[in-house]
């Protein structure tokens, strides 16, 4: 509960975030430089996504739940599909699974280039952030070449994918990871070496492995706190149990292991695509679909491990041609709540990199910062002025170190 | 078979409160309970087995307000439902929040979309719908004939 202090100020990050610019709202309960309690608000921009999929027929609602999220926009469709061959019974051609696995892969490598790059945008390392979207490109530029988008594939469909990767394609994609890999020898190499980056993120934003299960947090925000879970080894989909790769974990739970965890895990989604590429080439081309002609009554759960964790999908049907309930849990829905464990205790500061460390989506949970007097309503400072705060303390540690 | 053993072991260790229980897929079991007994079988699979929550999932039908209560046993790939059915005139069950944080806002977001009640809820502000519809509309409700 928040305990009002005489001297305690509340600090919005939001309505509308400064960095991240999505909408949602996190309140700073602060004494000082210190963060004494943390609320969200969400809401702002409820699209109703659950309603609006009882409206729409089985193959329409893949178009709808690739919009819930606009970074990691294949791993709804994903979640969806294997839902919906549950209650249909059915699986996939290997040469589908091969591309689905393909797909998500490549999703899970943009995404962590993605967050690295914000990650180092928010710490006052723009060189992280240049570097990492730049050779984030190449990922997308290959996606472009097999689905004719840079997001928003529309790859998938119940019983298999829609396009098959082929040819010129395979040899392009092998090349984009064999580049990809030098790359991310690099910029392991610069974060984790990096004394700056070390005094920033180790023992800031700690989540134990306790908090994490309190949670219920997935992804690398429960991987960071040495909590093994990962829904593409523990119930496999798709072509992960045809192929070899290891699930990664960190033990200390902090920003700086959530980083590790990110970096080291795309060396792993480097092998799954090499691998999947290989097993491509061994079955026969233009087999990536089954015909599923009817959906029959009856309840499906479907996961998937999206970028940021285990996106979790629940269909009940009812023999016609569309959803009568669709649950949709996207991971970011668990995983921002433990912002009240990693946020309290900590600097104004630290707290923007905390809240940044779990990837936090708000397309796919749910706006400009404030900070505003707790008594008399003064501002204090805006969103920028909450960033510079940010930077600063970066320069200070680089000064003393 | 090893599935089956399952469902057997399960039926023999959980607590009082089980309806029956059921296979629907290779590894997905629902178990369908009393509304009194969730605390304990909840609990039971959190605590005693260690399972994960996922999430709840609530739907209205013409047996009333039914959640289903999604568990993960990531040890052995399976996803286990508690399924319960909550009156139409008074769907009220007790909140698993004080046991598990996880379930804090998925309990505020089903109060709000389909009107049903939590009980001792720690902390029971609005999630999603504050300012965004009326008191009292549940858009989630359904009208039976």
């Amino acid at each position: 509960m928040i305990h009002k202090m005489a001297n305690q100020r509340i600090i919005p990050v939001g309505p509308y975030h400064p960095l991240q610019e999505e909408p949602e709202l996190f309140k700073l309960y602060c004494e000082g430089e210190t963060v004494k309690d943390i609320k969200w608000e969400t809401g702002y921009n409820h699209r109703g996504i659950e309603k609006l999929s009882e409206s729409k027929t089985f193959e329409q609602v893949f178009f709808l739940v690739e919009r819930i999220c606009g970074i990691c926009s294949t791993s709804h469709p994903f979640a969806y599909a294997n839902c919906m061959e549950e209650i249909a019974q059915v699986e996939p051609p290997n040469r589908a699974k091969y591309i689905r696995s393909i797909v998500g892969e490549l999703e899970r490598l943009h995404s962590h280039y993605l967050w690295l790059g914000l990650a180092g945008h928010f710490l006052g390392y723009n060189t992280v952030w240049m570097w990492a979207w730049k050779y984030r490109e190449p990922i997308l530029d290959l996606f472009e070449i097999i689905s004719g988008n840079r997001n928003s594939y529309a790859m998938f469909k119940i019983g298999g994918v829609r396009r098959d990767v082929t040819g010129d394609q395979i040899a392009l994609a092998r090349k984009t990871m064999r580049d990809l890999k030098k790359k991310n020898d690099l910029l392991t190499k610069a974060v984790t070496d990096d004394p700056v980056i070390h005094a920033r993120t180790k023992g800031v934003g700690t989540l134990t492995k306790a908090d994490v299960m309190d949670y219920a947090a997935v992804g690398p925000t429960a991987r960071a706190s040495g909590w093994a879970i990962d829904v593409r080894r523990d119930d496999p989909y798709a072509a992960y149990d045809m192929v070899d790769w290891k699930v990664i974990t960190a033990d200390d739970g902090d920003v700086f292991a959530k980083t590790q965890v990110r970096l080291l895990e795309n060396y792993e989604s480097i092998k799954i695509i090499e691998q999947c590429l290989d097993g491509l080439e061994k079955e026969p081309e233009g087999d990536i679909e089954l015909k599923v002609k009817e959906i029959p009554e009856g309840i499906g759960t479907g996961r998937a491990e999206a970028p940021r964790g285990e996106v979790f999908h629940f269909v009940k049907t009812d023999g016609s041609n569309s959803p009568v309930r669709h649950k949709i849990r996207a991971p970011s829905y668990v995983n921002i709540a433990t912002f009240k464990k990693a946020c309290v205790g900590q600097t104004i500061s630290d707290a923007t990199i905390s809240l940044a460390a779990v990837d936090p989506c708000y397309c796919c949970t749910e706006r400009m910062a404030f900070a505003y007097d707790w008594h008399s309503g003064d501002k204090i400072y805006d969103g920028n002025q909450l960033v510079e705060r940010s930077r600063k303390e970066t320069e200070r540690l680089k000064n003393t170190l | 078979m090893k599935k089956q053993t399952f469902l057997e072991n399960m039926r023999e260790q959980l607590p009082q409160g089980v309806i029956q229980t059921g296979q629907i897929r290779d590894n997905r079991f629902v178990i369908d309970i009393e509304p009194a007994a969730l605390l304990t079988i909840a609990g039971y699979l959190y605590h005693t087995l260690k399972y994960r929550f996922i999430i709840a999932s609530a739907f209205h039908t013409k047996k009333g307000f039914e959640i289903m209560y999604h568990f993960s046993d990531d040890a052995a790939g399976n996803i286990i439902n508690l399924h319960v059915i909550l009156p139409q005139d008074q769907p009220e069950i007790e909140s698993l929040t004080h046991m598990l944080s996880g379930a804090n806002w998925i309990e505020r977001e089903m109060r709000e979309i389909l009107g049903i009640t939590f009980r001792n809820h720690p902390e029971p502000e609005k999630l999603i719908s504050d300012g965004n519809w009326a008191e009292g509309v549940y858009p989630y409700r359904k009208n039976f004939k």
